[in-house]
């Protein structure tokens, strides 16, 4: 099958991006100035990312909340107007479907879901009991990202520095209507922009204009996002983690712990009383040598306790990092363990995530 | 200044008498992109020709570098353990990963010269 190209491919090129094969998409994984640079960027400044392959979902019906409930564990009932959250779709057994983002937009819910998975969304959202869930094609999605985005941002749809985090609203930038979300994958302030596809790359040039902002790919994204201790679905979370094995049981608000109306809910429960069997954690290694996914975990004496889900180095953090499963009885911060490369043993540890502190907006109406 | 050839898996080599010096080319840099990790062999190892001899770590994956000729590793960059970028901004000079003790040097003749890889790589292009 022809891979898509979104409406910013032209841009990229034009940039000098370096494009890849993801998810049925060509996307660019870095520009000239490499994954590092953009990066530091995106930490420093800010960077705009082309996530324009995600897909994005409009539910309707007077139902939407109760009816999207009955597929995910989140408090969406509760959510107010133009505030979002970050949830997932579960399948029978406690298993991850897919992870999104449901937003408020007070006539209508809006979601955001992985590319490799909106047809399998899809699927599962026309289920929904009692709303209509619609794909939104024809649009971008675009990020901004970095402690610089707000005052970037505020200079073309001014207002936008007052949002709180997971909140969003309707602005227009040069005219354009923009629906525009104060959330992000970088653990850094930012904001993604959902605008018409025809508007995109006029959009997203002004933005670029600025000074502070630089162009950032789906390489420095990964690096930002394991950084910042997120997950990436299928390999951090798929259909085989639960919530709570995949340390994410902060996303299912009490009122649903205690209603248990979403898909696997009765393991999901067992699990919150009783502790999972494994966890998610984060490993930081003593040396220089990255661990990639699939990397075998082992206690201090050898023995296998679990594997790496994501591996790699971190640009911030100065050296290697990964995200892995290990048993409970493990997942203690602090824990020695090794990890096999290449058939060497590695000392590691286990710690505390994320690595580097998200730096989120923390003003107004938290 | 000792003539320089490449193999098909983009390393270069360099010889001086039947020690040879062993890289990757600009172009296998650009495209591993950063370098954050190499694993180099111990000295005194035994390669073979086209067999695996270090392992380059990128921010995105990690690769195999071959030894495009067959001999006993001499000397590594001990320099590449401190700072692995140098991969990145001196590929055919500083950022050498070992230098082998050649069992046969027509191995090295047997290489694609500069102009010949130029064309290769433009053909990959």
């Amino acid at each position: 099958m022809e891979s898509r190209r979104t409406p910013l491919y032209d841009l990229h090129v034009a940039l000098g991006a370096r494009m890849v094969e993801f998810a049925g998409w060509q996307m660019p994984v870095q520009y000239p100035q490499g994954i590092i640079a953009e990066h530091q960027h995106t930490r420093s400044k800010a960077s705009l990312f082309d996530v324009s392959h995600m897909g994005q979902v409009r539910v309707t019906g007077a139902g939407r909340a109760a009816s999207l409930e009955a597929l995910v564990p989140a408090d969406v009932a509760g959510l107010k107007p133009w505030r979002m959250r970050y949830t997932m779709l579960t399948n029978d057994k406690g298993g991850i479907i897919d992870d999104l983002m449901v937003l408020n937009a007070d006539s209508h819910l809006f979601l955001v879901v992985n590319a490799a998975r909106r047809d399998i969304d899809l699927q599962r959202l026309a289920g929904l009991a009692d709303a209509v869930a619609t794909e939104l094609a024809d649009r971008t999605l675009i990020a901004l990202q970095g402690p610089a985005a707000a005052a970037v941002l505020a200079r073309q749809a001014p207002g936008v520095e007052n949002l709180p985090f997971m909140g969003a609203g309707e602005f227009a930038i040069d005219s354009v209507p923009v629906l525009v979300t104060r959330s992000g994958y970088t653990g850094e302030d930012g904001f993604e922009l959902s605008a018409p596809a025809a508007d995109a790359e006029r959009i997203a040039r002004r933005l670029l204009a600025d000074a502070d902002v630089a162009p950032a790919g789906l390489g420095a994204r990964d690096t930002l996002r394991l950084e910042a201790g997120l997950c990436l679905w299928g390999h951090d979370i798929d259909e085989t983690t639960t919530p709570v094995e995949a340390a994410l049981e902060w996303t299912i608000q009490k009122s649903r712990r205690e209603s248990g109306t979403f898909p696997g809910a009765d393991i999901v429960r067992r699990q919150l009383a009783a502790g999972p069997k494994r966890r998610r954690v984060g490993i930081k290694l003593d040396g220089r040598v990255p661990a990639r996914e699939g990397t075998p975990i082992a206690d201090d004496r050898g023995a296998p306790i679990g594997t790496v889900t994501s591996g790699g180095f971190g640009p911030t953090v100065g050296g290697p990092i990964a995200m892995g499963y290990v048993y409970a009885a493990h997942a203690t911060t602090g824990k020695a363990v090794t990890l096999v490369v290449r058939g060497a043993a590695h000392k590691a540890r286990i710690v505390e995530l994320p690595f580097v502190q998200h730096r989120y907006f923390e003003g107004r109406g938290r | 200044m000792s003539e320089q050839r490449y193999s098909k898996d983009h390393e270069w080599v360099r010889v001086d008498g039947d020690i040879a010096t062993i890289g990757i080319s600009d172009y296998a840099q650009k495209q591993l992109g950063d370098v954050v990790y190499v694993e180099l062999p111990a000295k005194g190892k035994q390669v073979e020709r086209g067999a695996e001899a270090c392992t380059v770590e990128s921010v995105k994956a990690a690769s195999e570098v071959y030894s495009p000729v067959a001999g006993e590793v001499v000397e590594v960059n001990a320099a590449l353990n401190d700072d692995p970028a140098i991969v990145n901004t001196d590929p055919v000079g500083k950022g050498w990963f070992i230098k082998v003790r050649m069992k046969d040097k027509n191995e090295f003749t047997a290489l694609m010269d500069e102009g010949a890889y130029a064309k290769y790589v433009a053909g990959l292009e």
